[in-house]
Formats: C-alpha cells, sequence, structure tokens
C-alpha cells in the first residue's frame, strides 16, 4: 500500500518510544514535540527544492521490534584491523561484535545508553544538532535506541570504527544511529563512521552525529555510506572546532535509494582549520544530497572543501555548500570547489556553491565544474590496448581516487577502491545504464 | 634500415579522411616494411598529424576513403585498442595527463593487456617493477616519475619520454611518433632520440611526423616523405630533409 507524505510522517510519529530517565527523556519529549511541529519539510524551502523525497513517502517505517543476533563472521569484510570497533544493528549497540581492546587510557568509546549518568556526556548530547529546527535530526533525537559516546583526551593511533549494520526485515524499518564524539585539547583520533547493509529490503536510517574539538584538536572524520539500493538514509553531523584545531572530514556516498547528508560546522576558536572532502558515485534512480555549511565566526579560520559528484544512469546527484564569514572572521581563508562527472545523457546534477561574506579581510574562492569522462583520455588509454569498459572505469576510478585517498585508513582505501571498481562495473553489466 | 625482401608491416592507399566534416587527407599512399624508419615531414595543416590519428583510430576523424592494412589486417576495421594489441602505438603530439591513475599502474595493466593477447604470462607487480625499472633507462626517467599520475605535472620534455617509455614497455611492431621532438630542448631531444633508436630492430618499424629536419639528426631515417594538402607529394631518401631545411617548403608546393 502507497502512503501519502502525510501519512509516512504519521507512521514515523508512532515510532516505539524509547524510555530513559531524567534528562534525557526532557530531551527526547521535547525532540518529539518539535518534530511534530516541523513536519517534512516542503519542497519549496530552499535547501531541499532539489531533493526528491516522493519515493520516501509511501512507505510506512516502523520501528525496530527485534534485533538480530549477528556473528563477527557476519561482518567480517567491513572490520578494519587494529581498530577500536563499535558495532550497532539496526540501531542497537552490539557488546558482542565489538571491540574496544584497543581502547587505551584516555580514551573512552562506549555504548551511549551505558554513560547517561556521565556529567560529560549530558553536557554534549543535543547540544549542537538542532533537533529544534531540523525534523530528521528531531526524529532521531526521540526515537534513537542507542548511540556511540567517544571521548578522546590523548593521541590515539587506532581508528575508531563505529560500524552501524542493518539487517534484512520483514516491513520498511527505521532506525536512529547516533554518535557523540568530544576530542578534548589536543588530542588526535580518526574516527570512522561506516553504515552498511547486509541484505536488501527497504528501511530508512536517521543518524544524527555531534562532534566537538577543543583547542589544538584533530580529528579526521571519515563517514562512509555504503547501505543497500533499497534503503533510504538521512544523516546530520554538527561539528564545533575550538582554538588551532583541525577537522578533517571525508564523506563517501554510494548506496541507497535516496541519501541525504547534511554537515554544519562551526569554527568556534581562533585559527581553527576545517577540511570537507566529500564523494557521491551513484547510478540507476539513486538520489545522493550533500548539503555542508561552514560557519566562520571568529578570526583566522582556515576552511577546504572539495565535493565531487559522479552519476550514472538517471541518478540525480546534489551538492549545497554554503560557507559563511562573520563580521568578526577577520583572515578568514576558505576554498571551495565542487567537481562533478557525468557519466550518461539521464543522469543529473545540480550543484550550488555559496559564499556569504561579512568582512573584507577575507580570501575566499569557490569554483564548480561539470563534465563528462575526457575523451582525449579515453582514446589514449584505448591506444595503449585498454578497452572501452577498462579505460572508462580506470578514469572514473581515477576521479573518485582523490577523495578516497584522503581516508587514512588504508585497508578501507583499498576495499573501497574495490567497490567502486565493481561498482562501476556491475552497474555496467546488469544494464543499469 | 631497409632489407630487401622483408614483409610489409603498413600499406596504406588512397587514403582519404575528414575531420569536423573538412576532409583533410586527399589521398595518401605509403609502405613501411619492417626495419625501416620514416619520416613524414610538411607544414602546419599539411595533414601529417591527422594521418597519425587515423592511424591509430581517433574517433574524431572519419575516413572516407581509401584502404590501410597492418601486417595484412585491415586496420579500420579494427577498434583503437585492438590496433595497439595487433603491435601499434601512437606516440601522442600533446600527451594526456591523467591524474589519479599512477605511470606504473597504467603501464602494467597496459603490458598485461597485451601479454594476454600474444598469449603470453602477465605480471605480477613485483615481476613488472623489475621490468620496467630496466625500461626506464632507456629515456633516462628518474623512477619516481613511476609513482607519479599519468603526465600530471610533468614537463614538456617529460611528457615525451613518458611516450617513449610507454613505447619502450609495450615493444610495438609500428611506432607513429607525431611531433615528438616539439617542445623538446636539445638535451631530451638526444635521450628521446636515444630511447627511440636503441628500441629499433629488423621486425618494427617507425613513422615520424614532425616539422623540423633536427630530430632526424639523430634518428636517422630511411625515407623522407613530404606532406602537403593532405597528400604525399615527394618521397626521398634522409637527404631530402636537408634539402627542406636549407629551401624550405615553398619549392615543392610550387611543384605540387
Amino acid at each position: 500500500m502507497s502512503l501519502t507524505k502525510e501519512q509516512c510522517f504519521e507512521q514515523l510519529l508512532l515510532g516505539k518510544a524509547v524510555k530513559s530517565e531524567g534528562w534525557l527523556e526532557r530531551v527526547r519529549s521535547e525532540a518529539l514535540e518539535h518534530a511534530a511541529t516541523l513536519n517534512f519539510p516542503s519542497a519549496r524551502h530552499d535547501d531541499w527544492r532539489f531533493t526528491d523525497l516522493s519515493s520516501l513517502f509511501i512507505h510506512g517505517f516502523e520501528s525496530v521490534a527485534s534485533f538480530a543476533k549477528l556473528t563477527v563472521s557476519d561482518i567480517g569484510k567491513y572490520l578494519i584491523q587494529g581498530s577500536i570497533r563499535l558495532v550497532f544493528v539496526d540501531g542497537c549497540y552490539s557488546a558482542e561484535l565489538s571491540d574496544l581492546n584497543n581502547a587505551g587510557a584516555g580514551v573512552t568509546v562506549a555504548s551511549l545508553a551505558e554513560r547517561l549518568g556521565d556529567e560529560l556526556v549530558e553536557s554534549h548530547f543535543g547540544r549542537l544538532a538542532p533537533y529544534k529546527t531540523d525534523t530528521f535530526v528531531a526524529l532521531n533525537t526521540n526515537f534513537f535506541e542507542d548511540g556511540a559516546w567517544v571521548h578522546v583526551a590523548k593521541e590515539v593511533t587506532a581508528p575508531i570504527h563505529m560500524l552501524n549494520v542493518s539487517t534484512r526485515r520483514n516491513s520498511p524499518s527505521a532506525i536512529y544511529p547516533r554518535c557523540t564524539v568530544v576530542m578534548e585539547s589536543s588530542s588526535r583520533a580518526t574516527v570512522v563512521e561506516d553504515y552498511v547493509s547486509l541484505d536488501g529490503g527497504i528501511y530508512m536510517t536517521n543518524a544524527v552525529t555531534e562532534v566537538v574539538l577543543k583547542d589544538n584538536a584533530q580529528l579526521h572524520h571519515v563517514r562512509v555510506q555504503r547501505e543497500d539500493k533499497s534503503a533510504f538514509h538521512f544523516g546530520h553531523c554538527s561539528v564545533e572546532s575550538g582554538r588551532d584545531s583541525v577537522y578533517s572530514a571525508t564523506s563517501i556516498a554510494l548506496g541507497a535509494r535516496l541519501s541525504r547528508h547534511t554537515v554544519h560546522v562551526t569554527q568556534q576558536g581562533d585559527g581553527a582549520e576545517m577540511c570537507l572532502d566529500g564523494l557521491a558515485l551513484i547510478a540507476g534512480r539513486q538520489i545522493a544530497d550533500t548539503h555542508t555549511l561552514i560557519d566562520h565566526a571568529v578570526p583566522r579560520g582556515k576552511s577546504v572543501q572539495l565535493h565531487k559528484c559522479i552519476a550514472d544512469g538517471s541518478a540525480h546527484a546534489i551538492f549545497g555548500g554554503k560557507i559563511i564569514v562573520h563580521t568578526g572572521a577577520v583572515g578568514t581563508d576558505s576554498a571551495q570547489s565542487s567537481r562533478n562527472l557525468l557519466l550518461s545523457d539521464k543522469a543529473h546534477i545540480d550543484t550550488q556553491p555559496q559564499l556569504e561574506i561579512f568582512n573584507d579581510d577575507v580570501s575566499c574562492k569557490h569554483g564548480a565544474t561539470i563534465g563528462q569522462i575526457d575523451q582525449d583520455a579515453l582514446f589514449f588509454l584505448k591506444s595503449r590496448g585498454l578497452d572501452e569498459e577498462r579505460a572508462r572505469n580506470l578514469l572514473i576510478h581515477a576521479f573518485a581516487a582523490e577523495i578516497i585517498d584522503k581516508i587514512p585508513v588504508p585497508s578501507l582505501v583499498e576495499s573501497l577502491g574495490q567497490t567502486i571498481f565493481g561498482r562501476i562495473s556491475g552497474d555496467r553489466m546488469s544494464g543499469v545504464r | 634500415m631497409i632489407n630487401k625482401g622483408s614483409k610489409v608491416m603498413l600499406e596504406v592507399k588512397n587514403l582519404r579522411a575528414e575531420v569536423g566534416g573538412v576532409e583533410i587527407l586527399k589521398g595518401v599512399n605509403l609502405t613501411v616494411h619492417a626495419g625501416e624508419v620514416h619520416a613524414i615531414m610538411g607544414i602546419n595543416g599539411s595533414g601529417k598529424s591527422t594521418f597519425s590519428k587515423v592511424l591509430a583510430g581517433h574517433p574524431d576523424y572519419h575516413v572516407t576513403g581509401g584502404t590501410a592494412t597492418f601486417e595484412g589486417k585491415d586496420l579500420f576495421s579494427l577498434e583503437p585498442e585492438d590496433r595497439a594489441r595487433a603491435g601499434l602505438f601512437l606516440a601522442f603530439q600533446y600527451p594526456v595527463e591523467i591524474p589519479g591513475v599512477s605511470n606504473s599502474a597504467l603501464l602494467r595493466l597496459a603490458y598485461n593487456t597485451l601479454q594476454t593477447e600474444r598469449g603470453l604470462e602477465e605480471l605480477d607487480p613485483l615481476e613488472f617493477e623489475d621490468l620496467v625499472h630496466e625500461k626506464i633507462k632507456v629515456v633516462e626517467m628518474d623512477p619516481s616519475f613511476l609513482g607519479r599520475s599519468v603526465n600530471e605535472g610533468f614537463s614538456g620534455g617529460e611528457k615525451k619520454r613518458n611516450e617513449i617509455l610507454q613505447m619502450a614497455v609495450l615493444e610495438p611492431k609500428l611506432a607513429i611518433l607525431d611531433e615528438t621532438d616539439s617542445g623538446l630542448d636539445i638535451d631530451a631531444l638526444r635521450i628521446v632520440a636515444k630511447g627511440v633508436n636503441s628500441l629499433l630492430t629488423a621486425d618494427n618499424a617507425v613513422v615520424m611526423v614532425t616539422h623540423y629536419q633536427r630530430l632526424l639528426n639523430y634518428i636517422v631515417p630511411d625515407y623522407v616523405h613530404v606532406m602537403d594538402g593532405g597528400r604525399i607529394v615527394r618521397t626521398g631518401g634522409k637527404e631530402l630533409a636537408l634539402e627542406l631545411e636549407a629551401r624550405g617548403y615553398d619549392w615543392l608546393r610550387a611543384a605540387a
């Protein structure tokens, strides 16, 4: 049965109430009230006007009632050797699949539910994510089952891997992953947020992440969305960066029928550096939307952004990247670039780089390009004996590699490279194009 | 060198071709035997670069008449990659940059594709590294170029040397060098020429397309052809190049 937009939203609000104590219960109910008032974003909303949500609305998503039991071998191909691993199955923390042995002193990686009594958790949870103004964030804040709590007070070399696994359900389900990362002064870490599907099936992931970087902290935040092509994925990440901190994000969107990733980085301290790189590689009828906002609020901030979209078949990729430089943010240095590759006549890419500058003492540049496979490069490769298919794949892979190669986890770079190679050729062979 | 009785490698008859609806080649005839070095000279716009692109199969160029056979096979019935697999090689006038594809990865991919075609074993990365480090000496290139993206940030001379490195690795039967000398300083020219000379055998052949005579001081041709208005208007020995250097092209144009 096909639902209407209103019915779909009603159904989401009827999700399973997750009981919590004290402060969290208050946040949850407040979020639910906001969600009910906000409703789904209107297509007239400037940030949503390119994003067609109609494929989402026809489904009724239910909360996950029982959680699948998996073994480590079920998720074997997604594991990162030597990592500190937190595994969530359909939004529920799995202690059996997680491996926290590599977390030494000064690092706390745990299930959020286990840490609710911690004052640090209370002071950071829900502080940055806009649950009063963003429907999806509000829904997540009310309905999340459990989440990750990552607190780093020193330099950690082992990557912290938050693996979100979805399993097959009989009816469409809604999953609400949640993650809070606090980087104390002068700490360093790599966090990998990873969204994977073990089976097909229609479901919705609605994830929220909050990241705090205190002074001099450095975080490389990797986000990989490789969910099944019938899934819906909404992800929001709010970041606050302190004085002289360095926040580097590499976000890869490969999966989902429809995905939307919003990032909001606020420069809170003088001299903070923010680097946002993204790649969306989609085909068939996929839609991938990335909206980022970098807010330079204080002096001498630096931001560098490179976002790439590759769209094949009749896929639709959207990028909206806004950079705001406020009056007081003197000496801001910002560069934003949107580069896009269209692989078929029916594919569609909308890109919208935006700069809003409110003071004169800045250096800001931005640019966007949209192109097709370079015919000269293609001919060159063919003239060296590579067939058309191989040559095209090599060029597409090379375009994507510039982003993937920024991930500081070699095994993940390797496996994503293979996934992309497989996906490019697989899509072609199955006639999606 | 010219060997009596060596087999015909390339035979082009009355070739006509156009690009963007404009006819550029208006009946080119050329026969190349194994072991020979040919130079095709001519002013800009004479059709010499078009000729090399047509032979390699560039999609923008359309054959409208005539034939070309490569070791007896109809060249124009083959895709560019099949021409390469059959042993034809084009050194590009303007080598393309391919960010994100390492030089060594491309060389190995191309090499192994040709090995498979020839019914030979592919080389794994370690074996290939040994091979490529041997070959790179031919063009006196720093091995650090192998790890870099294909031609990205290379100088003009480095790009041309990289083309010859590809030739050294792929060992084509027939190499067409399209203005390989353009943009090279004298030292780079010497290195490139030395590289090409070291690859010449009695079983392969080279066709050099060039505007200037100076390359021919280093790679000595058996035949020099002058192209004008989309035809070969004169064929001679290496002394023809010297005559062109001294007298220019006008006297031939008038004769044609």
